[in-house]
C-alpha cells in the first residue's frame, strides 16, 4: 500500500508536532464529564492521548466511550441538551473554551463514524469537499493531487481511480468506509477519531481497515472506539477501559490485555461480561 | 315522505333481522348439529338480503326517475312539438323538469303549464311504481333469505363478505369521484370543442367569453402562470428557509411553537386571504406603483406612467397567494430535510464544515427531490387557487408583463362564467368546463410527478 | 483561536477564509430567521388588520325614538299591512327628526338628507311587531333603529378624517347677511394650524373640506376664519348657544362633493348625540339578522345556518364513507394493482383544486341528478367528495398506529377479521379518526369556490329550514360582502370573518384537546 512520504504533502500536524516532540502528548483530558440533560453519561475521565499512535477505547455498550470520543472534536455541540465539563487540552488550550472555533477544531480533529456515511455525491466530490470548503487547494491540479493522495493513503486509489465520477454510495461497505477515512484525511487532520469504524463491515473489509489504521498510525494520532477486543489488541498501542461512564483503567495495550490491574477489566477482557 | 320511507324500510329490515335470529335460535347448541354461525349473524344475513334489493331499486330510481318521466311525457307530446330539433326539445323538457321540482310553480303560459301538470302526474305514477317495487324487493329478499337460514348456512362468512364488499365500494367512491370529474369535464368540454376548435382555444390570444364569443385562452394561461410565479417567488424562499431554520437551527421548544403557527397559514380560509388582499395589499401596491410612476416621471425618465397601478393587480394576488402556500412548501420541505440521515450531517460537521455549509452542500442536495416535490405541490396549489384571484386579481384577459396590471386566471374565468348560470349549453358556460379540464390536467401532472418523487425519496431513506 | 500559524502560507489562507465562511454562516442563519419572521408577521398582519376592522363592527350606533303615539294604518288583514305599517313607522321616525330639526323642512335636498339618516328597512322589525299585535304600539316608547352606516362610521371616527380641535371662548352675533360671526382672541388658531398642516381648505366651495363648529346642539359651518374670528352658516340649533362657549371645531378633510355624508347630517347626528338619543350598543344583529342590502341591517344568521346544514350533509356522507374506505384499505385490501390504483387516486384527489369539485357538482349533481340549485344538500355533497381524501388519509394513519399485537391478540381468541377490526382496532383508532374528521370538516367550513359554482351565492334573506332550501354559506357571504363597494361593508366583512375564524378555532381546539387527551405511545 502506498501511503506516500511526499515532502509537499505536509500536514499541519508535522509542523506542530515538531514543537511538541514526536512522542509527546497530543491531547490531555482532565476530569471530563458529559451530561445529557440531567443524565450523566461520562463522569470525571482523565486521560492523555499520545501522538503518532493508536489509542483504543473499549468497554461494554452504553459505557460512554463513544460520547467521550465525540467530546474530542466537540461533535457533542450538535446534540441538544448535551453539556461537557472538565478540560480537554490541545496545544495548551482547552478546546471547550469559547474562543475555540469548533469548525477549525474539527478540521484538525477528523472523525470516522460507525456507519459509512459518504455524501450523496461522486467519489471525487466526497474527497474534494473538505479541501474545498477550507480553501486548502488553490488550483484544480492541487485539488486533483489532494484527492489522489488521500485516496492512496486510504488504500482506495487502485480500486476507484477509473471511476472517480461514480456515486460514493455505489461502493461496497468497506470501500465506503475507506472513502470516509480518505475524506477525513483530505482535510489534513492531526488527530483522527474513529467510532467503531468496522462494526458495520464484514470480516474481510474489517481486516483491510485494521491494516489501514496500522499504516495511518505513522502519520496521525488516532483514537478508536471498538467493541472488538482483538481489534484493540491488534491496532492499538494504548488502551482505555470504560465502564458505566467511568474510566476504569488506562495503560499500554499489552499490559491491559495480559495483566490488567483492575478486576473489572480482567472480567471484561476474559469475556465474563459485556 | 322521505323520512317515512326510510323508517318503513328500517322496520322491514328489523323484522327480517328478528326473524332470522329467531329461526337460528331454534337450532340449539347440540354438538351434533352445531350451527356454523351464531344466531345474530343469521339475523344480519336476513337484514342484508332485505336491504340490498331495496337499495338497488332506490339507486335505479334516483338515477333515472326524471329521465323516465321525461321520456313518457315526450312520447305524449302532440305532433307540433315534433318539428322542433332534438336539442331544443331536450332543453324544453329540462325546463319542465326544473319547474316540476319547485312546488306550486306555474309559469302562466298555457302550453308549458299543461305539459308541466302532465309531467307531475307521470312522475307521481313513477314514484308510486317505484315505491311498490321497493317494498316488493325488500319483502322478496326477506322471504327468500329467511328460508335459507339453516344450521349449516355460513351466515357469518356471507355477512362479513358483504361488509367487505361494502367497505370496498366506499373506497371505490374515491375512484368514482375521479372518474366523475374526468367524465363530466370531458363530456362538457367535447360539447364545447364541437363549437370552438381545440387549437383556437389553446392558442387564441383574445378571450372575451362574456360579451362576444372569443375563446382564446392564452391570456388566461398567462395570468395563471404570472400570478403563480409571483406566488412562488414569495413562497419558495420563505418556505424553504423557514423549513431549514426550523429543522436545523431552532431549538425544540421554539420549533414546537412556530410549526403549528405556520400551519395556521394553511388553515385560514382562502376567502379571508382574498379579503386581506383586497383590504390591505392591493391598495398598498397601488399606492406604491403610483409613487414609483410619479418618481420616474419627475426624474424625467419617462413621459407617462410606467406601471399600470390598477386597484386589483397580479402582484397583490400573487403576494397574498405566496403567503398562503408558504406552509405547503415549509412543512413538506421540513419533513424531507428531517428525513436526511443524521450520519450525513455528522460526516460534514466532523470535517469542519460550518453549519450552513453542511446544510447547503450535504443536506439540501440529499433532500433535493423532496424539496422539488414540495415546490411542485405548492405550484399546483397556486394554480388551482380560486378565491384570492377572484377577489384580488381582476377580470381583464390580457398578456402584460407589468405586475401591477390586472390579469385574469383560469379559475377566475370559471367562476365568472358559471356563477348564476344554470344552463350548460351555451359555448360561454361550456368553456368553463374546458378551462376546468385544462386546470385539472395541469394540476394532476404536477401532483403525479411530485407524489412519485416524494415516494421514491421516502423509499431511499426509510 | 487555535494557533494554526505553522508559518505555512496555507494556514494563513485557511484562517482568512474562515472569517468569510463564518460570515456566510451567520448570514444563512439570518436568512432562515427572517423567513420565519416574514411568515409569522404576515400571519400577524393578516389577523390584526382584520381583527382591527372587525372590532369596529362589534358595536354600532342606534337612534332612539318614542313611537307610542304613532298613527297606524287601520285596514286589515294585518299581513297585507306590513308594508304600510313599515311606511308609517318610517315616516313617524322621520317626522320625529323633522320636528327636532325644523330647518330640514326648508329644502328638498335637506329633506332627503334627513330621510337618509335612517334606512327605511330599519323600521321593519318594529313594523312586524306592530302588524302582529296592533295593541303593542303603546309599548313603543323606546324604539331603537340603527343609524345609517356612513354616519355610524363617522361617529366611530373612520368615516373621512375629521380632525378635532377646541376653540377658545367666543362671542357670537348674527351679521346683516344672516351669517353667524364668532369672535374670540386666538380662538381659531388651532383650526387654522390643523388646516394648513393637512393642506385642506374649507369654505363655501363643495370641492373643499368643511370646518364645523359645534356647541351643545348647535353647529355652524365656517365660510371664512382668521385666528381671532370666524364667520359661518348655522346648520342647526341656535346661534345663542355659542355665546360664551368654547365650541368644538371639526375639520373634515374629505371634500363635500366626494363624501357620502353631508355637513347637515353630521350636525344633526352630533345634536342627537348631545341629546343622548344616539347610543353605541353591541351589534347583536350581526348574529341575529339575515343578509340585507344595507350594511347596518345585515347579519350572518342565514349564512351560519346554511353553513351548518351544509356541514351536516358533508359530515353524514364524508365521515362514514371515509372511515369505511380507510378500514378497507388498511385492513382488508389485498396488495394488488387495483388497491394501489385506489391509493394513488386518493392522494391525487387530495390535491385536486377545490373549484374542480365545484364543476363536478354543477355537471353531475345539478345537471345529471337534477338536484336543486343553491341547496345545502348539493353543497354538502360536493364538499364531502372534496374532504373525503382528507378523512381517509387521517383515518388510515390512525388505524396504522394501532399496533399489530392488538390484532393478533384478538385473532388468537378466535375473533374473525371483521370482529377484530370493529371490536378492537376501530375503538383504539377512534380519537385519531375523529381528529381527521374534524380537520376535514374545518376545511369544508372554510371552502368557498365550489359553492359559487353550484349557486350558493344567491342573496338569501330567509333562514333556510332544510337542506333543500335555497341557502348560502358563511365564507360565501364573506365573499359577497367583501366585494361590495360601500365602505361600511369592510368592518362587516371583517366581523363575519371573525365569526368564521371563531368556528374554525373552536374546531381546532377540539382537535388539540383530543390529541392531548388520547395521545398514546405504544
Amino acid at each position: 500500500m502506498d501511503t506516500g512520504t511526499e515532502a509537499d504533502f505536509v500536514t499541519p500536524a508535522t509542523s506542530l508536532s515538531t514543537q511538541d516532540g514526536r512522542d509527546g502528548t497530543r491531547m490531555d483530558c482532565r476530569n471530563v464529564s458529559v451530561f445529557y440533560g440531567n443524565k450523566q453519561a461520562v463522569s470525571d475521565v482523565s486521560l492523555s492521548i499520545p501522538d503518532r499512535s493508536v489509542t483504543a477505547l473499549i468497554g461494554p455498550s452504553g459505557c460512554g466511550k463513544s460520547t467521550f470520543l465525540r467530546c474530542l472534536n466537540r461533535m457533542n455541540d450538535t446534540i441538544e441538551g448535551c453539556r461537557v465539563e472538565g478540560e480537554i487540552v490541545m496545544d495548551g488550550q482547552d478546546i471547550n473554551s469559547p474562543d475555540i472555533d469548533p469548525v477549525l477544531l474539527r478540521s484538525r480533529v477528523g472523525m470516522v463514524f460507525q456507519k459509512p456515511n459518504p455524501f450523496p455525491k461522486s467519489i471525487y466530490e466526497n474527497i474534494a469537499y473538505g479541501p474545498r470548503i477550507h480553501g486548502l487547494a488553490q488550483t484544480r491540479d492541487d485539488l486533483n493531487e489532494m484527492v489522489e493522495k488521500s485516496l492512496k493513503r486510504a488504500g482506495l486509489w487502485e480500486e476507484v481511480k477509473d471511476r472517480l465520477d461514480a456515486a460514493g454510495t455505489s461502493l461496497s461497505g468497506g470501500q465506503q468506509q475507506r472513502l470516509c477515512i480518505a475524506r477525513a484525511i483530505a482535510v489534513r487532520p492531526e488527530i483522527i477519531l474513529m467510532d467503531e469504524p468496522c462494526s458495520a463491515l464484514d470480516p474481510i473489509a474489517t481486516a483491510r481497515i485494521v491494516e489501514l489504521i496500522d499504516e495511518l498510525r505513522k502519520r496521525y494520532c488516532i483514537v478508536i472506539v471498538t467493541h472488538s477486543m482483538q481489534q484493540a489488541a491488534r491496532v492499538s498501542q494504548r488502551t482505555a477501559f470504560f465502564h458505566l461512564g467511568n474510566l476504569v483503567e488506562m495503560g499500554e495495550t499489552d499490559q491491559i490485555f495480559t495483566s490488567p490491574r483492575m478486576r473489572k477489566t480482567e472480567d471484561y477482557i476474559t469475556g465474563r461480561f459485556g | 315522505m322521505n323520512w317515512l320511507l326510510l323508517a318503513a324500510l328500517l322496520t322491514i329490515a328489523s323484522v327480517g333481522f328478528t326473524a332470522g335470529r329467531h329461526k337460528a335460535g331454534q337450532f340449539g347448541t347440540d354438538p351434533e348439529t352445531h350451527p356454523h354461525s351464531r344466531p345474530n349473524f343469521h339475523g344480519y344475513y336476513v337484514l342484508m338480503w332485505t336491504l340490498l334489493p331495496a337499495a338497488v331499486v332506490g339507486c335505479v330510481y334516483l338515477i333515472c326517475n326524471n329521465w323516465i318521466a321525461a321520456e313518457l311525457v315526450s312520447s305524449e307530446l302532440p305532433a307540433p312539438f315534433k318539428v322542433f330539433p332534438e336539442a331544443d326539445l331536450a332543453a324544453y323538457l329540462r325546463a319542465v323538469e326544473r319547474a316540476a321540482s319547485l312546488p306550486g310553480y306555474a309559469s302562466g303560459e298555457h302550453v308549458f303549464d299543461t305539459v308541466l301538470v302532465r309531467f307531475r302526474e307521470i312522475s307521481g305514477q313513477v314514484n308510486l311504481v317505484t315505491l311498490l317495487a321497493l317494498f316488493g324487493a325488500a319483502y322478496a329478499g326477506l322471504r327468500v333469505s329467511v328460508r335459507q337460514v339453516a344450521p349449516d348456512l355460513r351466515a357469518r362468512v356471507v355477512v362479513e363478505r358483504g361488509i367487505e364488499i361494502f367497505l370496498f365500494l366506499c373506497a371505490g367512491l374515491a375512484v368514482a369521484t375521479t372518474v366523475g370529474i374526468v367524465l363530466s369535464l370531458l363530456f362538457e368540454s367535447l360539447r364545447f370543442f364541437a363549437q370552438v376548435p381545440l387549437w383556437d382555444f389553446l392558442t387564441g390570444l383574445h378571450w372575451n367569453a362574456q360579451t362576444s364569443a372569443e375563446f382564446g385562452a392564452v391570456p388566461l394561461f398567462f395570468g395563471t402562470f404570472m400570478i403563480s410565479a409571483i406566488a412562488m417567488v414569495v413562497a419558495a424562499p420563505v418556505g424553504l428557509f423557514s423549513a431549514i431554520y426550523l429543522s436545523e437551527y431552532a431549538g425544540a421548544r421554539s420549533r414546537n411553537m412556530i410549526k403549528p403557527i405556520l400551519e395556521i397559514l394553511a388553515g385560514v380560509p382562502t376567502v379571508v386571504y382574498g379579503f386581506f388582499a383586497l383590504l390591505l395589499v392591493a391598495p398598498g401596491i397601488r399606492s406604491l406603483a403610483l409613487w414609483i410612476n410619479r418618481v420616474i416621471i419627475e426624474a424625467g425618465w419617462s413621459d407617462g406612467p410606467v406601471l399600470a397601478a390598477q386597484p386589483t393587480s397580479a402582484l397583490a394576488a400573487g403576494i397574498v397567494m405566496g403567503v398562503m402556500v408558504i406552509p405547503f412548501v415549509s412543512s413538506l420541505s421540513d419533513d424531507v430535510i428531517s428525513a436526511v440521515p443524521h450520519s450525513l450531517r455528522d460526516g460534514a460537521l466532523a470535517m469542519g464544515a460550518t453549519k450552513s455549509e453542511m446544510i447547503r452542500h450535504v443536506v439540501i442536495p440529499a433532500a433535493l427531490p423532496g424539496i422539488i416535490a414540495a415546490l411542485l405541490l405548492a405550484v399546483s396549489r397556486a394554480i388551482g387557487e380560486t378565491m384570492i384571484v377572484v377577489m384580488a386579481a381582476g377580470q381583464r384577459a390580457q398578456v402584460s408583463m407589468d405586475p401591477t396590471s390586472d390579469l385574469t386566471t383560469i379559475t377566475v374565468q370559471i367562476v365568472s362564467l358559471l356563477t348564476g348560470e344554470s344552463e350548460f349549453d351555451s359555448p360561454k358556460t361550456l368553456s368553463a368546463f374546458a378551462l376546468g379540464l385544462v386546470l385539472f390536467v395541469i394540476t394532476l401532472l404536477f401532483n403525479l410527478v411530485a407524489l412519485s418523487v416524494v415516494k421514491r425519496f421516502r423509499e431511499k431513506y426509510d | 483561536m487555535i494557533d494554526l500559524a505553522g508559518s505555512d502560507a496555507t494556514n494563513k489562507r485557511v484562517l482568512k477564509r474562515l472569517k468569510r465562511r463564518k460570515a456566510a454562516d451567520a448570514r444563512f442563519r439570518v436568512f432562515g430567521l427572517s423567513a420565519v419572521g416574514f411568515a409569522l408577521s404576515a400571519l400577524a398582519v393578516l389577523l390584526l388588520s382584520i381583527g382591527y376592522q372587525a372590532f369596529s363592527a362589534t358595536t354600532y350606533h342606534v337612534v332612539e325614538f318614542d313611537m307610542s303615539d304613532m298613527p297606524l294604518p287601520t285596514e286589515s288583514p294585518p299581513d297585507a299591512n306590513v308594508s304600510k305599517t313599515l311606511e308609517a313607522v318610517f315616516r313617524a321616525a322621520r317626522d320625529d327628526l323633522g320636528a327636532m330639526f325644523p330647518e330640514s323642512g326648508s329644502e328638498a335636498v335637506l329633506r332627503m338628507e334627513m330621510s337618509a339618516m335612517i334606512t327605511r328597512l330599519a323600521a321593519l322589525p318594529t313594523a312586524l311587531k306592530i302588524a302582529r299585535d296592533p295593541g303593542h304600539v303603546a309599548d313603543l316608547r323606546q324604539v331603537r333603529m340603527p343609524l345609517s352606516d356612513d354616519l355610524d362610521l363617522f361617529l366611530k371616527g373612520s368615516g373621512g378624517h375629521a380632525t378635532l380641535s377646541r376653540a377658545g371662548t367666543v362671542r357670537s352675533r348674527i351679521d346683516e347677511s344672516g351669517m353667524v360671526v364668532l369672535a374670540g382672541q386666538g380662538a381659531f388658531r388651532p383650526l387654522l394650524a390643523n388646516a394648513s398642516a393637512a393642506g385642506v381648505s374649507f369654505g363655501d366651495d363643495p370641492a373643499a373640506g368643511s370646518a364645523l363648529v359645534t356647541a351643545g346642539r348647535s353647529t355652524i359651518r365656517l365660510i371664512s376664519a382668521t385666528p381671532d374670528d370666524a364667520r359661518g352658516e348655522l346648520l342647526t340649533g341656535d346661534a345663542a348657544d355659542f355665546d360664551g362657549a368654547a365650541p368644538v371645531v371639526r375639520l373634515v378633510e374629505v371634500p363635500r362633493a366626494l363624501r357620502a355624508i353631508s355637513d347637515h347630517q353630521i350636525a344633526w347626528t352630533l345634536a342627537l348625540k348631545t341629546d343622548g338619543r344616539i347610543e353605541r350598543v353591541l351589534h347583536w344583529s350581526l348574529l341575529t339578522h339575515t343578509d340585507s342590502t344595507q350594511p347596518e341591517l345585515a347579519g350572518t344568521l342565514a349564512a351560519i345556518v346554511g353553513s351548518f346544514l351544509t356541514l351536516m350533509v358533508t359530515a353524514s356522507v364524508a365521515i362514514p364513507v371515509g372511515i369505511f374506505a380507510s378500514i378497507y384499505l388498511e385492513e382488508f385490501a389485498p396488495k394488488n394493482r387495483l388497491t394501489s390504483l385506489i391509493e394513488v387516486n386518493i392522494n391525487n384527489l387530495a390535491a385536486v383544486p377545490s373549484i374542480v369539485f365545484g364543476l363536478l357538482g354543477a355537471a353531475v349533481f345539478l345537471g345529471v341528478f337534477g338536484l336543486p340549485r343553491s341547496a345545502p344538500i348539493v353543497g354538502g355533497l360536493v364538499l364531502s367528495l372534496m374532504i373525503l381524501p382528507v378523512v381517509i388519509i387521517a383515518s388510515r394513519a390512525a388505524l396504522k398506529s394501532v399496533p399489530p399485537s392488538v390484532r393478533s391478540g384478538a385473532m388468537a381468541i378466535g375473533a374473525s377479521e371483521m370482529q377484530t377490526v370493529f371490536h378492537h382496532v376501530l375503538p383504539l383508532a377512534a380519537p385519531g379518526i375523529l381528529t381527521g374528521a374534524i380537520l376535514g370538516m374545518a376545511r369544508a367550513l372554510g371552502e368557498t369556490a365550489p359553492l359559487l359554482l353550484i349557486g350558493m351565492v344567491a342573496f338569501v334573506a330567509n333562514v333556510p329550514n332544510s337542506s333543500t332550501d335555497e341557502a348560502t354559506a358563511l365564507p360565501v357571504l364573506i365573499y359577497l360582502w367583501a366585494t361590495q363597494a360601500e365602505r361600511a361593508w369592510e368592518p362587516m366583512t371583517a366581523a363575519a370573518i371573525m365569526i368564521l375564524l371563531l368556528f374554525l378555532i373552536s374546531m381546532n381546539v377540539v382537535v388539540v384537546y383530543l390529541r392531548r387527551r388520547f395521545e398514546r405511545k405504544w
